[in-house]
């Protein structure tokens, strides 16, 4: 009965002790948003309130209507939509070393994976330089290009494929499909749930992109939410409450799609990195 | 499609990401490897006839750059404090959420991972208002605590620590969720032959779940030892590398001196000795794992 009893203390101040950090951890997410609806003359007062005296939407009209937070917008929407286009190519890609015998198929599977251990800080130079070869510097393409395909997608893809069992694929092929009609009807229909997975994680990195945009765009008619935010922070380095509504925009949605879909996103990655 | 046969098929699925791969991860290494031998620069980009090789001296002159070399000692600064405090961290929460029984701790593996997921952009620019000597929140709460006010991102040591406090923030999530992962794949057993022999709490987390666990602390000392080789956005966002290059990363330099320099010879010769640290430590890690499988 002295076990069961400290137990029950245990499991208090492990929930006490979790709750406060907890509440530490999502203090600047607060801080932000309280602070976005607050006036510019609100957010430097000292003390500081904590919750707005005056409640203003002016620094989100602000940001579409003086800077061109709608353009950033429409590009990152588009950025979105290619790394879905990316994640079907990892998905073919994942197809054909789950579900095929060729010849070099362990060795290109290899460098697909030695691909992982390059960080794009190296590639950054020298993609730089392909993509002016190319005549892909300042154009969307040039943009979304060195990360539209991924090895981790591909190795996730392969691992989930090959659990399909084969019978289902040999049934349709002896009814006359072609090998790209077997992908789209049977094989993305049998991989949902890692689709659903990857699209999640695919929506999340095409809208927080940063670094190509940053390097390949020369003016803001390029821009992503990313850039365009960090511009606005070296120009208007004062505006706190302007800046914490960009940041608002850029982070709630995020957050909102990880609260719907938390469990599928940590089950995978507690499933794949107990393998 | 008829003359498409199944023995074409495989290459046809995986010639677009193979393509991709090839064009912007694989070649780049060997065009950074080449340039990193000349004096590529905005010149040397508009005509290449104005390209010339000048040998090892990119890489002479890199590793005699005072820049560079404050970069590095940064990268073992953000290293050798930041690896341990994400590894106590992110393992004492997962200890706790792993050990909690009531629905509500699943609500904590929520909180804790959500700045994981959150656009570092935007969390960079919330907290250098957090941090900010004059409104910032956190000086707020330090002076009417009676304490003094803390130079965050002013002094260059301190600024590597605010950096590194922001990074713990964020790394903690991904972490504790490989951890909580790992947890659960320690047999219940043990723990139940361990209460027989009377050990406490203390004592069968100590002497089981920590030695369990070693491979994920090691797998999680790595990874996040290469981020830090990689360590970008913040101190672009926050401090621009300063003050006095005092938060200067080796992804950033090679950042300023490729695109704002444009001396895209002497970057790429910084990357490759980046590249070169990232290959090491993942060769560690390989070795180690190799060695750990065989018990």
């Amino acid at each position: 009965m002295k076990g069961a009893n400290k137990d029950k203390l245990f499991q208090w101040v492990a929930g006490i002790v979790l709750t406060i950090g907890g509440i530490l951890f999502v203090l600047p997410f607060i801080w932000m948003i309280l602070s976005s609806f607050k006036m510019e003359s609100e957010v430097i007062l000292i003390p500081p309130t904590l919750w707005p005296k005056d409640f203003t939407l002016d620094n989100y009209t602000n940001l579409f209507q003086n800077m061109n937070f709608a353009v950033y917008l429409r590009n990152t929407m588009i950025i979105v939509l290619f790394s879905f286009f990316g994640m079907f190519l990892n998905a073919m890609a994942g197809f054909g070393f789950a579900k095929y015998d060729f010849k070099g198929k362990e060795s290109t599977f290899l460098m697909v994976l030695a691909t992982m251990m390059i960080p794009s800080q190296v590639t950054m130079i020298p993609v730089y330089l392909i993509l002016n070869k190319m005549n892909l510097t300042d154009t969307m393409l040039g943009i979304v290009l060195p990360s539209l395909v991924g090895a981790f997608g591909i190795f996730l893809f392969r691992q989930f494929m090959t659990t399909i069992p084969d019978e289902i694929l040999e049934a349709t092929r002896l009814d006359g499909a072609s090998e790209f009609r077997i992908f789209m009807q049977i094989i993305i229909p049998c991989s949902k749930p890692i689709l659903a997975v990857q699209a999640i994680l695919a929506f999340i990195g095409g809208w927080n992109s940063f670094l190509w945009p940053l390097i390949m765009a020369n003016n803001e008619r390029l821009y992503t939410l990313s850039v365009g935010l960090s511009l606005l922070k070296s120009q208007y380095g004062g505006n706190f409450a302007l800046q914490m509504a960009g940041a608002t925009f850029m982070v709630m949605p995020v957050i909102i799609i990880f609260i719907i879909f938390q469990k599928n996103i940590i089950e995978n990655y507690t499933t794949s990195s107990s393998k | 499609m008829k003359g498409f046969t199944s023995r074409k098929a495989p290459y046809f699925f995986i010639a677009p990401a193979i393509i991709l791969l090839l064009v912007f991860s694989l070649l780049p290494i060997f065009v950074a490897l080449f340039i990193s031998f000349t004096n590529m620069d905005l010149a040397g980009l508009a005509d290449y006839s104005n390209l010339s090789f000048i040998g090892f001296k990119n890489y002479i002159n890199v590793l005699s750059d005072p820049v560079f070399l404050k970069a590095i000692f940064n990268t073992l600064f953000y290293v050798i404090i930041g690896v341990p405090l994400v590894i106590v961290t992110s393992l004492g929460v997962a200890l706790l959420i792993n050990l909690g029984t009531s629905k509500i701790f699943k609500v904590f593996r929520v909180v804790y991972y959500l700045p994981s997921v959150t656009n570092v952009v935007a969390v960079a620019v919330v907290w250098t208002y957090l941090y900010n000597p004059a409104f910032g929140l956190f000086n707020y709460i330090l002076e009417s605590m009676n304490l003094s006010a803390i130079p965050w991102l002013t002094d260059p040591t301190v600024a590597k620590l605010s950096l590194i406090l922001m990074a713990l923030w964020r790394a903690v999530g991904l972490n504790m969720i490989i951890f909580i992962a790992a947890l659960q794949g320690i047999p219940k057993s043990y723990y139940e032959a361990a209460q027989l022999d009377g050990a406490n709490t203390w004592q069968q987390v100590t002497k089981i779940t920590i030695p369990m666990l070693r491979f994920a602390i090691f797998f999680v000392s790595i990874t996040t030892m290469i981020g830090w080789l990689q360590f970008f956005e913040e101190p672009f966002i926050m401090t621009k590398g300063g003050p006095l290059d005092g938060t200067m990363s080796a992804a950033l330099f090679i950042y300023k001196n490729g695109f704002q320099l444009s001396n895209f010879g002497y970057a790429a010769a910084g990357s490759f000795i980046l590249f070169i640290a990232v290959i090491a430590v993942t060769l560690v890690q390989y070795r180690v794992q190799a060695k750990e499988s065989d018990y």
